[in-house]
């Protein structure tokens, strides 16, 4: 007996044993799923995350008059998650931190303990959704760090990150306005009459502690602090036109006066540097030259009157500027397919021909570089637009993708530095490109108020910097009505009339120029 | 006389051998298969290297700018092997199905070549270029998303220009100029607006 039951208790421990080295250690896993990537909608508001890991926008959306976010688009960037849904519940696991979640309820269980969010979780085509306003109190629950969430701007901050900005402004003549931030940073700067402007798209730059900062100097008067949608905004206002240049580190930028620009303003007593107000509501469809300028001229009513220049004050009393309009491509260069048969080089021309007139009766001279479908080189729409000293250059081109328009400056190459009076080629317009931005933002603000989705931005795009006059190019993409706008006459005819009423409202800084 | 306990014992293990040996065959036809399915993926980034977070910036077509994505990925040593990673890791994004900013299968980085201290110039196959959609947007995109991508991962890139099959070419696809060198921090600043 003794005998026997050693090989017994021998047998099934061998059985055993091989059972379990041979049982897989775990059902052959699935390949993990690449998250269903989110195709980006052309919804406008977005949340900005700021984190010592990633910096990151993502869309908001609107469900029953509330503000979501996608739970799995917010953690993915932060750490390791996967999530598995079947249509009415969702799990969810960020690094060891398990989740449930149901939708329509407001209830969800986070790591074992009960979370209540203030709308009901969503689940759209196995997206998890969270409202806005439960972020505060919801990733704590993951990420185990404080979380700094400002609602109304859509700016979320994890953990220490944040920079905070500081001014130092030095009084002399010129007056020079130092202002220094705790980190580097990269904002898109733009400047429009009696105001620069910071925007931080990416540096979790907060508030200087004050949204507005009086500086006791009559040239840069004030400075002020905003946040919305996602973006920090840092607009410094002057009674001169004001420009920027970065320390090497990028944590201190100069704003300075623009050498050798006049000021009216300058010879005003401080009661006539008008209030910062006053430029914002000149800009969109006024002589947004600045709150020492006149305040707006109506363009004339007539073709060819002059009575806008006439009424102006003296530094606009030029002759009929040159407009030079170009249709961009032409000829065997037809541009982008924006159908089958449509090629941007028709729909450009018709375009240009519409801003021609809207141009020519508000007192414009206007040059077209083709009115017909021909072969022009980059560099012979430039000479043509150079050596016609034109006061404003504005290509014209179209897209199918994308709603509204956009405006381009010119994005200069590393070359190109001028010697004496000549400029280098591919950087002619570099003198020239502060004006040209100006133009941009205005003729964005003029698109903005006449209900055309309209943007801003800079591209690399001939001959833009080889014209050495204010130069920008617009982009046409279609309206609510599709592709098929590109070619209705009543689009475009909206378009060229805003640009028309833009190039007016800064025609005094093209009077500078020329 | 065999005791019969051991009879038992060697009769159940004969059966386990069996059944595992059923199972075991069972098994590696599923891997064979999952060895097939894992082929028709992605080129995977090379083993090699240890892996790190890098930053890519990443074109998003609708909201008309660039989105920084963190990404763990293992990255050569070499600067040159270090950049032509990163570009394929960030092509790779683009030619997912429904890509924010797609660009065309084909597409592909022939090279990157550091020819002096602060410039790189990445070299694009015709496909890249051929089969880009035609628009200023679209097209300063993609460079914006290169360019800022390398300098901000590989340290010490200042200036970049970019060729189509080694040669240089006017427009990426009719617009983005790529007759100049592209300064990474003008093209920072922008903002890839």
């Amino acid at each position: 007996m003794r005998w026997s039951s050693k090989p017994r208790a021998l047998a099934i421990l061998l059985a055993s044993a091989t059972l379990l080295s041979a049982a897989p250690s775990g059902a052959p896993s699935a390949l993990p799923a690449a998250p269903p990537s989110a195709l980006p909608s052309a919804e406008d508001k977005h949340i900005a995350v700021y984190s010592p890991v990633a910096i990151y926008n993502l869309p908001v959306l609107e469900r029953s008059g509330r503000e979501y976010v996608g739970l799995l688009e917010l953690l993915e960037p932060l750490g390791r998650v996967s999530t598995e849904t079947n249509g009415h519940s969702l799990k969810l696991r960020y690094n060891a931190i398990d989740a449930e979640f149901s939708a329509g309820k407001t209830r969800a269980k986070i790591h074992g303990r009960d979370f209540d969010f203030t709308a009901p979780f969503l689940i759209e085509n196995s997206r998890g959704l969270v409202p806005l306003a439960s972020l505060s109190a919801l990733l704590p629950r993951f990420l185990g760090a404080a979380v700094n969430f400002r609602e109304s701007a859509r700016r979320l901050f994890i953990g220490g990150v944040g920079i905070q900005p500081s001014f130092r402004l030095d009084a002399g003549n010129p007056p020079r306005l130092d202002l220094s931030f705790t980190a580097p940073v990269n904002p898109t700067i733009s400047t429009e009459p009696g105001k620069l402007r910071m925007v931080f798209k990416r540096d979790p730059v907060m508030s200087p502690g004050s949204q507005s900062i009086t500086f006791d100097n009559k040239v840069i008067t004030h400075a002020t602090f905003s946040e919305n949608n996602g973006d920090a905004e840092l607009d410094v206002s002057a009674n001169e036109p004001l420009m920027a240049s970065f320390s090497g580190d990028r944590r201190t930028i100069v704003i300075s006066i623009v050498p050798g620009s006049t000021s009216i303003g300058s010879s005003t007593n401080s009661t006539n540097a008008a209030s910062p107000s006053q430029s914002e509501s000149a800009t969109p469809g006024g002589a947004a030259a600045g709150p020492q300028n006149p305040p707006p001229t109506s363009p004339p009513a007539n073709p060819g009157s002059d009575n806008a220049s006439a009424n102006a004050s003296p530094a606009s009393n030029f002759h009929r500027p040159l407009a030079v309009v170009d249709p961009a491509h032409g000829g065997d260069e037809r541009g982008a397919a924006l159908t089958d048969k449509l090629a941007e080089k028709e729909v450009t021309l018709g375009f240009a021909r519409l801003l021609r007139h809207e141009l020519e009766i508000r007192g414009f001279a206007v040059a077209l570089l083709r009115d017909s479908d021909i072969n022009l080189t980059l560099d012979q729409r430039a000479a043509a637009a150079n050596v016609g000293r034109a006061g404003i250059y504005i290509s014209l081109h179209a897209v199918s993708q994308g709603t509204g328009a956009r405006v381009y400056t010119a994005l200069l190459p590393v070359e190109g530095e001028s010697k004496g009076v000549f400029h280098a080629w591919n950087a002619a317009q570099a003198p020239a490109l502060q004006i040209s931005r100006i133009v941009s933002a205005a003729i964005v603000a003029e698109l903005q108020t006449k209900d055309f989705p309209a943007q801003k931005s800079s591209a690399s795009l001939r001959p833009l910097n080889n014209v050495f006059m204010p130069a920008v190019a617009v982009e046409l993409a279609p309206g609510p009505d599709g592709i098929a706008d590109l070619t209705s006459a009543n689009y475009q005819q909206r378009a060229a009339a805003a640009i028309a009423d833009a190039v007016v409202s800064v025609r005094d800084r093209l009077g500078v120029q020329q | 006389m065999i005791p019969r306990a051991l009879l038992i014992g060697v009769a159940v293990l004969l059966v386990v051998v069996i059944a595992m040996g059923i199972y075991l065959r069972h098994m590696r036809h599923q891997a064979s298969e999952l060895d097939y399915s894992s082929d028709t993926l992605p080129v995977a980034p090379p083993a090699s290297g240890p892996t790190e977070t890098v930053t890519l910036y990443v074109a998003d077509d609708a909201a008309g700018m660039l989105r920084a994505r963190a990404a763990q990925i293992p990255l050569p040593g070499g600067r040159q092997q270090r950049a032509e990673e990163l570009l394929r890791t960030l092509l790779r994004i683009y030619q997912q199905p429904g890509a924010a900013h797609p660009l065309a299968p084909a597409a592909d980085i022939r090279g990157i070549y550091m020819v002096d201290p602060g410039a790189a110039v990445i070299d694009l196959n015709a496909a890249f270029a051929d089969q880009h959609r035609s628009g200023i947007l679209s097209e300063q995109l993609t460079v914006n998303s290169l360019v800022e991508t390398l300098a901000v991962n590989v340290p010490g890139i200042q200036r970049v220009n970019i060729l189509v099959e080694g040669k240089p070419r006017d427009t990426l696809a009719g617009h983005a100029d790529l007759t100049q060198w592209f300064d990474a921090l003008t093209i920072m600043q922008a903002g890839g607006q």
